[in-house]
């Protein structure tokens, strides 16, 4: 199977997750669709790895994952903070950095 | 020698630090004790040290002692050295010495101050920069010691800091004096140009060399030097200091203002004598200079009527004859002078303080009058310094004037004018000293006299600042909760009889053709002058006869006008408005000075303050670089939304962007 139709997926993938984190404004769905993205990511390394013959492209995609599994404990714990503060669970709300 | 030289510069630096740092620990007694004693000690150290300088042999009499560099590298010679020769062991036995007896008299005079202690140690301090200034073997020290005094002086002014006239009276004498301190490094810097070091004895051994006579270099740089020579002894027109610093303490007028740091410009020009000889045109200046301060210091003294500033304007007089003497080659007549001079002005202002205790601070001479019996010790004392200030034989001063104005006659030419002008301010001498000593003692007995003479002391209503009449506390000021007058102070009295004893016989060290002791001994470091002293008999004569006379002469012209035909004077003052009117206002060089120097000055912080600071530094300089800088900060502070969405969607759209140029330029 050629490497193109992987890519196709990844960038569906990639796009879908990326439309999602710019158009909802839920922190957990924006959490959600950052997840969709860095899958995209790795389907496309893998994809490449394989490609290749190569096992590189592997070992970053289980990096990506050990980073997503990271980047997601503090999201939620950050939306579990806020929500326990009774703030608004709305990412447009919480712009309290603004300059 | 060497031990000694340094002990004579320790001693009253380490009274100084003692009574400094033990302001409120030591007793009133054992201050006046130690400041006394550690200037007694420093004259006792030079005479050992100038005894043991004149066992050596006569080239061998220059001798410079260091104790450390500070950087001698290649072009720079800056050391902590002193010269110890005749000239220098002069001036340093002169200031010790006189010192050692103005401290004796401060001890009763200022008893009973708050500011006691406060007092001797800057009056120690003075007396160490003075004799730093004396001692020094090079320009950097010379330096040093110059701008101490004038701080020394500043100090003492302004000793009673409460008093606004005094204060004033003291910024008034820094600023001046710190203009002849740039003159004297200006100078320098010329001088170091050429010779390449900054040792005296180095650049005196170079100068024929690199100075040829009258070349633009040494002019200069001699002209500078006596820019710092004038502002230090209060010469025309630097000169509207000296009456303003008798604002100070008594004592202080006395050892500062007239005996010791007036003096040093004619030392300076007496030390730099190889360099004045290679540059004429400076010399005459200074000649000139001396001769016209002289002259006009005398017309003001005639009517002035505060008893100090008469002493003060007659200071300047004097010290116009030495810088006359010095800068026409007369070193040896003009340091004879220096220390006659010393003697009796000491003298005169001793006498005064003791005159405006008995006042209860008063200083205005109409308001004085009859003091012939109630101080009779303080009258001889007056006597004899005003014999010895009018150059009446066989009194000091008639002696080391002549000695100046015989040089001044001997080089002939043009110099007949300075010659004149000599004798002429001679007899104005002998007339304003007169005066000051008839209109005091003499006519009716005022009230403080009277009171004096029933044995006790007179005591204004309310404590008083007598140049400007207002009010004052008495806690920092004169006079005091205790009034000491010489009748009745010990120290003050034996202060006074010891220098009217020098006064009267001062003289006898240079007597023409009589003694020579003094230019035997100051000789070696005057050797190698081209101007040679040898007076021809006549001119002798007739010196030391128009001496004479015209001091007689002044003597009865005062008694005229004061004792035998009182009233003559005011007469007089109607007659001569117009000179009167000139010398009251002191031949208006304060008004000149203010129109040139001082409104200018204002003038020009006001524009730079208002105009270019405001305007310049604060809009264009400060302004603009921090309104680029907020404009810049308003413009990324929009870009900070706040917006979670807008960001990832400004970095979507650049990583696309990215992406893009990159696969366009691949393709």
């Amino acid at each position: 199977m050629s490497v193109d139709w992987f890519l196709v997926v990844s960038a569906l993938v990639f796009c879908i997750g990326a439309g999602g984190v710019l158009t909802r404004r839920n922190p957990l769905v924006v959490l959600l669709c950052l997840e969709l993205m860095l899958n995209a990511a790795n389907i496309a390394l893998i994809a490449f790895a394989r490609m290749w013959g190569n096992v590189d492209g592997q070992i970053f995609a289980i990096v990506v994952m050990v980073v997503a599994a990271c980047e997601v404990c503090i999201g939620l714990g950050l939306v579990v903070a806020i929500y326990r503060r009774r703030l608004p669970i709305d990412v447009d709300e919480l712009r309290e950095l603004q300059g | 020698m060497q031990a000694s030289a340094w002990l004579i510069l320790l001693c009253p630096l380490i009274g100084c630090i003692v009574i400094g740092l033990g302001y409120r620990v030591w007793p009133a007694r054992v201050v006046g004790a130690l400041g006394t004693v550690a200037i007694a000690a420093a004259f006792v150290f030079a005479v050992n040290a100038t005894l043991h300088l004149q066992d050596r042999a006569e080239d061998q009499r220059q001798v410079v002692y260091t104790a450390w560099d500070y950087a001698v590298t290649a072009g720079v010679d800056a050391k902590l050295s002193i010269l110890v020769d005749p000239l220098s062991m002069f001036m340093a036995l002169v200031v010790t010495g006189v010192s050692t007896l103005i401290h004796l008299y401060s001890i009763a005079y200022l008893g009973g101050d708050r500011g006691y202690a406060r007092f001797f140690a800057y009056l120690n301090f003075f007396v160490f920069s003075m004799l730093l200034l004396v001692l020094a073997a090079n320009f950097l020290l010379l330096i040093v010691g110059w701008a101490f005094v004038g701080a020394a002086s500043y100090m003492l002014i302004s000793f009673w800091y409460r008093r606004t006239t005094a204060t004033s009276a003291g910024i008034k004498a820094f600023v001046i004096n710190v203009l002849g301190d740039v003159g004297l490094v200006l100078g320098t810097f010329f001088i170091f140009k050429q010779s390449g070091t900054l040792d005296f004895l180095g650049t005196f051994a170079k100068a024929p060399q690199v100075f040829p006579k009258g070349s633009a270099d040494i002019t200069a740089g001699c002209l500078l030097l006596l820019v710092g020579a004038f502002a230090k002894s209060a010469q025309v027109p630097l000169h509207t200091w000296l009456p303003d610093a008798m604002e100070g303490p008594t004592p202080v007028s006395a050892l500062i203002h007239a005996a010791t740091m007036v003096t040093a410009g004619v030392y300076l020009i007496a030390r730099m004598h190889p360099l004045f000889e290679r540059a004429p045109a400076a010399a005459d200046v200074g000649a000139i200079v001396g001769a016209a301060t002289l002259l006009i210091a005398g017309t003001i003294g005639l009517v002035v009527t505060d008893l100090k500033r008469v002493i003060a304007y007659s200071t300047m007089s004097q010290i116009g004859y030495m810088i006359m003497g010095v800068s026409a080659g007369a070193y040896v007549a003009g340091l004879f002078h220096l220390m006659t001079h010393a003697f009796f002005k000491a003298l005169l202002f001793m006498a005064a303080g003791s005159v405006i205790s008995a006042m209860g601070g008063e200083q205005n001479l109409d308001k004085m009058g009859g003091f012939r019996k109630a101080m009779p010790f303080t009258y001889a004392c007056f006597i004899v310094g005003g014999l010895a200030l009018s150059g009446i034989p066989p009194f000091s001063g008639f002696f080391s004037k002549d000695e100046i104005l015989l040089v001044m006659g001997e080089q002939g030419g043009w110099k007949w004018a300075l010659y004149v002008a000599g004798y002429l301010g001679a007899f104005l001498t002998a007339i304003y000293t007169w005066r000051m000593i008839f209109r005091a003692f003499h006519g009716e007995a005022v009230e403080p006299a009277r009171d004096l003479e029933d044995g006790h002391l007179y005591h204004p209503p309310a404590p008083f600042n007598p140049a400007s009449g207002e009010e004052e506390d008495v806690e920092v000021g004169f006079p005091g909760p205790e009034h000491h007058i010489a009748e009745r102070a010990m120290p003050m009295k034996a202060a006074m009889s010891l220098l009217a004893v020098l006064a009267t016989i001062g003289g006898v060290v240079l007597i023409p053709k009589t003694t020579t002791w003094l230019d035997d001994f100051l000789e070696p470091s005057f050797r190698g002058s081209s101007v040679v002293a040898n007076p021809d008999d006549t001119l002798l004569v007739i010196g030391l006869i128009l001496g004479t006379v015209l001091g007689l002469l002044g003597v009865f012209v005062a008694y005229t006008i004061w004792v035998r035909r009182p009233g003559t004077s005011a007469r007089w003052v109607e007659r001569f408005s117009f000179l009167h009117r000139l010398f009251v206002n002191k031949w208006y060089f304060d008004e000149l000075i203010d129109l040139l120097v001082v409104r200018p000055a204002l003038w020009f912080g006001r524009w730079g303050q208002q105009t270019f600071e405001r305007v310049f530094v604060n809009n264009a300089l400060v302004g603009g670089p921090s309104g680029i800088v907020r404009a810049g900060s308003a413009a990324v502070r929009a870009a900070q939304s706040g917006f979670l969405r807008a960001y990832a969607a400004l970095l979507l759209f650049g990583v696309v962007a990215v992406g893009l140029y990159f696969l366009i330029q691949s393709a």
